[in-house]
């Protein structure tokens, strides 16, 4: 079966290209424009791994993860970060509240893969 | 009928009490447990109010009303110049001064002259006072026993003599302890303290009896007296006295601090700074308690002996006496026993003191028989001067009261002698504040004021009372009427009071500023008027050092040594010597080298005992001194100037430090505030950027690895890689124009320009992009105008702006933009509005600051950078307007600037 995977990001053309790249790769896949909606997809569609960008309207990335984390229902969920932002202090910060991993944008595509595929165990 | 033995009695125990106190006071003092307090000493302070306040302020309202006041507000006024007492306070202290005289010569070089001209006019113008506390006693005791003789025979001696015999024991034994005379005589003050006390309870009880016992209270009093014209009168203040009212208020304002009496309780029996401070409001509070009951007196004795004759002076004790409180009357006679011999004790001290070191030492200094012997203990000497000058001047009082009598140079001898006194003024507070002010000024002030004083004060009181003939009085002198005594140079219409202060007051000034500045100083002078006049930055351990460094020759210890124990005896010199040996660092004084700080110790220690004049030429005789002379005094003075200009210079440099130091400190804040700000905006910027990057790399590493995407997908990405590429562009643009707005570098091609015309260019050239999204585009601009003051391309920029953020937001097909240019109160504005979505007030306040993007939702993203706002705005205030924006959600937004109108001498001029 196929891992799913939620995208959440506030910037359409990346969206359009994670979504693209990510189903070229057998993932089944999950969009969210803002904070909220990540969390109600996270609830409806249960993914493996959430593609998650830190600076968004409504909730950001930080805010989101820190709910995912509180809540035991997903224990198991992974979480990469991905931001905009490069300063050590954020990557840090992503990490410290329990991101799985943190990539910075703009990004390679194969490293992304690379990091999704090594998350979920898929090689 | 009061008996005369009883009264004796009475006195003798008040005396016994006084004694007692005086002498607790002074064993305290010697044990070092002083009993001098603030209050001791704000009580002290009113030896002022003598036996002619006690008796006499009652007698002056039965006819003056009111003006008795000045008497009370004219000290209260005088001590609110705190700062003028303190400094002579501290001016006292530091330079040993004994007197008021002292304090003038010592002032002005350390003059034998000037001080023995103090001492004279002081002398001159307080025995007869001293006399008229006499023969207050004398008429007090008449009045007690009813003028049935008692009071003139006990043992065949008059009372008053007996009194005199008593009072000259008392100063000798307690004003005459030390030698030394700044020593503080704390046993008599403790005992004039009490005094002041007895007095005010004495004359407070009179009053209350008369009011409430002898009438009805206060309003009963003096309703009764409203009723009587006569005495309605004396409730009134006259406005006919408003000259004489003020020339006894400077009067009794001069007399709190220049009477040789009060010199010595403010001044040399100070013990503390501070205490004064407690006096400045106390003393006048005692005042204003001892004044309260003398108008209901002076009612009360005028409607109680209504047509009787009754000496009004006498109202204190005749009225209890005429309702048969005899108790009360001699409680009030004690009062007046000592409100008089307070005023005597204190005023025999200070001016046997002056009269010794000022007048009969300059003498003794000169004699053969001093000069003959110089190994004699002249201190046993000294002390015997001081107490024959006690005996002496009692003696003189006595015998003016005795010849004088009834004379009426007795009785207004009070307001004359504050008269003589207030000479002293000029040169005291001259000589505080003036450093040109010379000795020969001084002393032509003093002898210009004492003649006129003389002239029209005491020698017509004296022709009043018959002892010398009266043409001169009435006619002037030679029979020439410009010299009348009481109208000089025909300045009539003041009371005689008055007239003698203004005309010797003014001659005692102007003679002592015309001759000041036609003077030089000597050196010595010259540097008395520096430590006088500065005295603040002369501390005590600052002043000694400078002193020394302003003498110069050679002197033996030897000599210096027997100089004092002459003066001083072998024991106190002893003392003195070994304290100064310990202050400066030695255990034995006879190590005590013969410098400069040896010869200033002896003369200061000299100046105590024997007067700063004296003790200057005394020192001056035993030590080879170098004159130096006055460009060199000046010299030396200018150097300790010029240290403390330094001192004050690098005081200021400080403090320019500190200032520079706290700026650079909120400077460096300030920019780290900046640094923290340019962080964020980086960080923002990066974020920006990095955000159409990321869509860019990440579409086209697809492309490239995979060639085999379709067609469709293909177009499509390449599309979002053109798209965000231009977003890309246009952000860096936009990123540059605004770091050239903040950093002020960018350009500006300001000219005249027509608003409506710039926002229909801007329209045509923007129609295209509305007739694609099908949004309609209307304006109300006028044909011509308004003229503005501005860059035309920048202000394009801004329209444009509006415009296509309008275009934006609202929907396709049912948008409406429309865009007004309008102009009022100087301003043209540009209006542009929309039926879009609108802003909340939130969004409304944060929409013009950078990357603030209006909507948020992934449908409606839009393609703005956040900046086009800020730089708006930026651009519109540079020409003096204002960019803002009104919105409701769901009701469109309206954004609109300002620009100032050309004014219309600027539009004739192009």
């Amino acid at each position: 079966m196929a891992h799913k995977i939620l995208i959440v990001d506030d910037e359409p053309n990346i969206v359009i290209s994670l979504e693209f790249l990510l189903k070229k790769e057998g993932f089944e896949i999950a969009l969210a424009g803002d904070g909220d909606e990540a969390l109600a997809q996270v609830a409806a569609f249960n993914p493996d791994l959430v593609l998650l960008d830190v600076m968004m309207p409504k909730k950001s990335g930080y805010e989101v993860c820190e709910i995912l984390r509180a809540d035991p229902q997903h224990g198991g969920l992974l979480i990469l970060m991905l931001t905009a932002k490069g300063r050590d202090t954020e990557v840090a910060k992503g990490l410290a509240i329990g991101a799985d991993a943190y990539m910075t944008k703009p990004f390679s595509t194969k490293e992304l893969i690379a990091k999704v595929k090594h998350l979920l165990g898929v090689v | 009928m009061l008996s005369g033995w009883f009264v004796a009695l009475l006195s003798a125990a008040y005396f016994a009490l006084l004694f007692a106190v005086a002498r607790f006071g002074d064993a305290r003092a010697d044990s070092g447990r002083s009993i001098i307090s603030a209050n001791v000493y704000a009580l002290s302070l009113a030896v002022y109010c003598t036996s002619w306040t006690f008796f006499g302020s009652v007698g002056r309202a039965t006819t003056g009303g009111l003006s008795f006041l000045t008497t009370y507000l004219g000290p209260t006024l005088m001590l609110l110049a705190a700062g003028v007492i303190i400094k002579m306070i501290r001016i006292s202290k530091t330079y040993r001064i004994t007197s008021i005289a002292d304090f003038i010569a010592s002032r002005y070089g350390k003059s034998q002259l000037l001080a023995g001209l103090v001492t004279v006019i002081a002398v001159i113008g307080i025995v007869p006072y001293i006399a008229l506390q006499l023969k207050a006693i004398a008429a007090s005791l008449d009045t007690l026993f009813a003028g049935s003789g008692h009071a003139e025979l006990f043992w065949g001696l008059d009372s008053a003599f007996l009194i005199v015999i008593v009072l000259a024991l008392f100063t000798i034994l307690f004003g005459t302890r030390h030698l030394d005379a700044t020593e503080r005589h704390e046993g008599m003050v403790a005992a004039i303290a009490v005094e002041s006390v007895v007095k005010l309870v004495a004359f407070v009880a009179v009053g209350l009896f008369v009011t409430y016992g002898i009438f009805g209270g206060f309003s009963d009093l003096f309703a009764k007296a409203a009723a009587s014209p006569e005495l309605a009168k004396l409730l009134r203040p006259d406005p006919a006295r408003a000259g004489a009212w003020t020339a006894l208020l400077l009067l009794s304002g001069l007399a709190i601090i220049l009477l040789p009496r009060q010199f010595q309780i403010i001044v040399v029996e100070n013990v503390d700074e501070s205490h004064y401070r407690r006096a400045v409001w106390l003393f006048p509070l005692y005042l204003l308690l001892i004044n309260l009951f003398v108008l209901p007196l002076a009612i009360g004795g005028l409607l109680g002996f209504n047509g009787q004759a009754v000496n009004p002076d006498t109202f204190v004790l005749t009225l209890p006496l005429a309702h048969g409180a005899n108790a009360l009357a001699l409680l009030a006679f004690i009062g007046g026993l000592s409100a008089a011999t307070g005023m005597i004790i204190v005023e025999t001290i200070a001016l046997s003191t002056m009269v010794c070191n000022d007048l009969a030492m300059p003498w003794l200094l000169r004699s053969k028989w001093f000069q003959a012997d110089r190994r004699q203990d002249l201190s046993g000497l000294l002390i015997g001067i001081r107490r024959a000058a006690i005996a002496l001047i009692l003696f003189l009082g006595y015998i003016y009261f005795r010849a004088a009598g009834e004379a009426y140079a007795l009785v207004g001898i009070g307001l004359i002698s504050q008269a003589a006194v207030a000479q002293f003024a000029p040169a005291l507070f001259g000589g505080m504040y003036w450093k040109q002010g010379t000795r020969a000024g001084a002393v032509a002030g003093l002898c210009a004021g004492f003649t006129v004083w003389l002239y029209t004060l005491l020698l017509p009181s004296f022709a009043k009372s018959g002892w010398i003939g009266l043409e001169f009085v009435e006619q002037g002198l030679f029979g020439w009427s410009w010299l009348h005594p009481q109208a000089l140079f025909g300045l009539s219409g003041l009371d005689e009071i008055s007239h003698c202060l203004w005309w010797s007051l003014l001659a005692n000034t102007a003679a002592y500023l015309a001759v000041s500045l036609l003077t030089k100083p000597d050196a010595v002078a010259a540097s008395q008027a520096e430590r006088f006049v500065d005295i603040s930055r002369h501390s005590h351990a600052n002043a000694n050092s400078q002193q020394a460094r302003l003498w110069r020759g050679k002197a033996s210890s030897t000599a210096l040594v027997e100089l004092l124990e002459r003066f001083l005896g072998a024991a106190r010199a002893n003392q003195q010597l070994a304290a100064h040996a310990q202050a400066r660092g030695l255990a034995d004084w006879r190590e005590l080298p013969a410098d400069a700080a040896f010869v200033h110790f002896a003369e200061a220690e000299l100046a105590g005992a024997i007067g700063s004049a004296s003790a200057r030429v005394m020192v001056a005789s035993v030590a080879e001194e170098d004159n130096l002379g006055l460009e060199e005094v000046l010299d030396i003075l200018d150097e300790a100037t010029q240290v403390r200009a330094y001192s004050r210079e690098l005081e200021a440099k400080q403090q320019e430090l500190e200032a520079a130091t706290a700026e650079l400190r909120s400077a460096n804040d300030r920019l780290r505030e900046l640094d923290k700000m340019k962080d964020d905006f980086i960080s923002t910027v990066t974020h920006e950027l990095r955000t159409p990057l990321t869509s860019i790399r990440a579409l086209s590493e697809m492309l490239h690895e995979d060639p085999d995407i379709e067609a469709a997908d293909r177009t499509r990405f390449l599309n979002i890689i053109v798209n965000e590429a231009e977003r890309l562009t246009r952000l860096i643009n936009q990123i540059l124009d605004m770091a050239k707005l903040d950093s002020g570098r960018a350009e500006w091609e300001t000219r005249e320009l027509d608003l409506g015309e710039l926002a229909r260019e801007a329209m045509d050239s923007l129609c295209q992009l509305f007739r694609e999204k099908n949004v309609m585009l209307d304006s109300t601009v006028p044909e011509h105008g308004p003229l503005v003051l501005a860059d035309r391309d920048r202000l394009m920029q801004v329209i444009i702006n509006l415009l296509s953020n309008a275009v934006k937001f609202v929907a396709g097909g049912a948008g409406r933009v429309s865009v007004t240019v309008s102009a009022a109160d100087g301003l043209a504005r540009v209006a542009v509005a929309d039926n879009g979505p609108g802003l909340t007030a939130e969004e409304c306040s944060v929409v013009f600051e950078k990357f603030r993007q209006g909507g948020n939702t992934m449908t409606d993203k839009p393609q703005g950078t956040g900046l086009g706002l800020p730089i708006s705005r930026q651009i519109v205030e540079y020409f003096g307007g204002n960019l803002s924006v009104e919105s409701q959600p769901g009701k469109g937004a309206c954004f609109f600037f300002t620009v100032p109108l050309l004014a219309p001498e600027e539009q004739s001029e192009k």
